[in-house]
């Protein structure tokens, strides 16, 4: 199955540019943890369910109602691009 | 002594009995600071003027009044950086404090100083850290462990009295044990995560590091407890963590599991941990042989489901709504490449490389789901061995801190580095590290950890365990000499 691991098309998924170099240098790193995880191949798991939390918990509710937080001046306090209380954005549509 | 090597009961007591001041006990700290973390670097920024307003009016009658704390750059202090030693956080200021800096605020804590980790505690040596590598107090050449490695190193060094940190493998009882301080990790759901900022969300838990055992009891005791805002965190009551301590041990069940004593283990480690394991059966305990026959897989697990985990919760550094942006950008995809190329360090691309490619089109259901399902397996190996015991005794490290760069390019070595930790969160459990004694490694003194892990929920029997060993031996009054 890891032979067919590639490390530039995941980065596109991942929408991270890599260069050559480490292109090649994850390549191999990974490779070899995907080798080692095979293991988990040799253990019978017909009929058990998967975790998703280890303490389980279900149906959390909380009353819908409105509270304090941000206003529009703290939400962009972080914010590399703004204008008008709005975030900048990259154009999206041509 | 220096106030600066006190625990923080002893430094309550003088803040109580008015001896000293909370404004005192600040400036010796920021003293020390400055006289040691030019060769320790645990810190990454402090914030001496807020730390000071908050000590003249700190009251001391509070369970943690006017005890300086110092927090792990991962947790938001409002007004203050939230880098997770990454680039891509550079000059980012936290517009709201974390639950838990909200509870230690009400419990007159004062939050002072941000400690190094590793990029999004993301390692187990502090090396990825994108800004500064710490050094271990007890050998300036080796790494303190990770992720929370400033806070352990902190602590150790007596440039903190205690430290916040998370846990999502073993990043606070993996450099608790490199650095000779103790160090808790709770049951997942007993902290709340609200404000802590996302590495892998189903095993994070924030934890307290300390001098003692009974230091983060209170400190537990201050951060447990259900929060509206983080709907994983649980609603059983919070019991006064210190209670319990001092209580003997008889009738105790220790649980040895067999997988945890293998070769492989340094020789020393396994030395100490076996005394410790005899010295608990000389304070009434009862060691019985458990198996986790599971064992061999939890790395593998963990290293599916902490990435996949990772390369989603990660997906959030876009450079619209924070963080690093990319100049120059020639469209979206461009904006997107080059922000996270730059901002990312080498360790947090290479997982979610790896987290991208199990969760991607075709190859979930062979890597994520089976993890998910072999995860199923390890919790149930520990609630079976919970039926005959009370808590799992075994080392906390297979090895004692190696030297800065000597495994910077092996990730799966650097990953094995975690293998008596990691099964612990996978699980869901709780766990502590507490001193047990020192490898000498080249001529120096070199910290052991001895770990004992706990049923969900029980961290006040955990703390009571680990308190009886800590209190019959001396290995947390030796400090380190640098």
């Amino acid at each position: 199955m890891s032979s067919d691991f590639d490390v530039r098309y995941t980065a596109q998924l991942a929408r991270l540019n890599l260069s050559d170099d480490e292109i090649a240098r994850f390549q191999e790193q990974l490779a070899q943890v995907l080798d080692y995880v095979e293991k988990l191949k040799k253990v019978d798991v017909s009929g058990v369910e998967p975790t998703a939390h280890t303490y389980p918990t279900f149906n959390i509710f909380r009353p819908d109602e409105s509270r304090d937080w941000f206003d529009p001046k703290q939400a962009l306090v972080n914010a590399p691009r703004q204008a008008n209380d709005l975030f900048i954005v990259t154009k999206v549509v041509e | 002594m220096e106030l600066t090597a006190l625990s923080i009961a002893e430094v309550q007591a003088r803040l109580r009995s008015k001896e000293i001041t909370p404004l005192e006990v600040l400036e010796s700290l920021e003293t020390r600071i400055a006289q040691v973390d030019p060769s320790i670097h645990g810190y990454l920024s402090r914030d001496i003027d807020a730390a000071r307003a908050l000590a003249r009016t700190a009251d001391v009658s509070l369970p943690l009044g006017g005890v300086p704390i110092a927090i792990k750059d991962v947790i938001n202090v409002k007004g203050e950086p939230c880098t997770c030693a990454s680039k891509i956080l550079q000059g980012f200021r936290s517009p709201y404090d974390a639950t838990v800096i909200q509870k230690l605020k009400s419990a007159g804590a004062i939050p002072f100083g941000r400690t190094n980790m590793d990029e999004f505690a993301m390692g187990s040596s502090t090396e990825n850290s994108g800004v500064i590598t710490t050094s271990n107090p007890w050998d300036l050449t080796r790494i303190p462990g990770g992720s929370s490695g400033g806070s352990a190193a902190v602590v150790a060094a007596d440039e903190a009295f205690a430290a916040l940190g998370s846990d999502t493998g073993g990043s606070i009882r993996q450099p608790a044990a490199l650095c000779g301080c103790v160090g808790l990790k709770p049951t997942y759901g007993r902290v709340s995560r609200f404000g802590l900022v996302a590495f892998a969300s189903s095993l994070d838990q924030i934890g307290p590091f300390g001098k003692t055992v009974r230091d983060t009891a209170l400190i537990l005791n201050a951060i447990a407890g259900h929060d509206p805002m983080d709907s994983t965190s649980l609603a059983s009551e919070v019991p006064d963590y210190t209670a319990a301590l001092g209580a003997d041990l008889k009738g105790i069940r220790l649980g040895m599991p067999r997988e945890y004593f293998i070769e492989g283990i340094d020789p020393q480690i396994d030395r100490a941990v076996r005394a410790a394991i005899t010295h608990y059966e000389s304070l009434g305990a009862e060691i019985i042989e458990v198996s986790l026959p599971n064992t061999e897989y939890a790395v593998g697990v963990y290293y599916i489901i902490a990435t996949a985990e990772a390369s989603a919760n990660l997906a959030r550094f876009d450079g619209v709504r924070y963080g690093h942006r990319a100049d120059n950008v020639t469209g979206l995809l461009d904006h997107y490449g080059r922000t996270r190329e730059e901002g990312f360090g080498p360790e947090v691309k290479r997982r979610i490389i790896l987290g991208t490619y199990v969760l991607s089109s075709g190859y979930y259901d062979a890597y994520y789901l089976r993890a998910q399902k072999v995860r199923t397996l390890i919790r149930n190996d520990f609630n079976s061995a919970f039926e005959s015991v009370d808590a799992i005794i075994c080392p906390t490290s297979p090895e004692p801190a190696w030297k800065i760069g000597d495994r910077n390019d092996d990730p799966l070595r650097m990953y094995l580095a975690d293998i008596f930790t990691i099964a612990t969160n996978l699980a869901g459990i709780c766990g502590i590290s507490v001193p047990c004694g020192f490898a000498t490694v080249d001529g120096r003194q070199l910290p052991v950890g001895l770990q004992l892990l706990g049923k969900p929920m029980d961290e006040a029997n955990l703390l009571k365990i680990a308190h009886a060993y800590e209190q019959s031996t001396d290995w947390h009054k030796v400090r380190p000499q640098f």
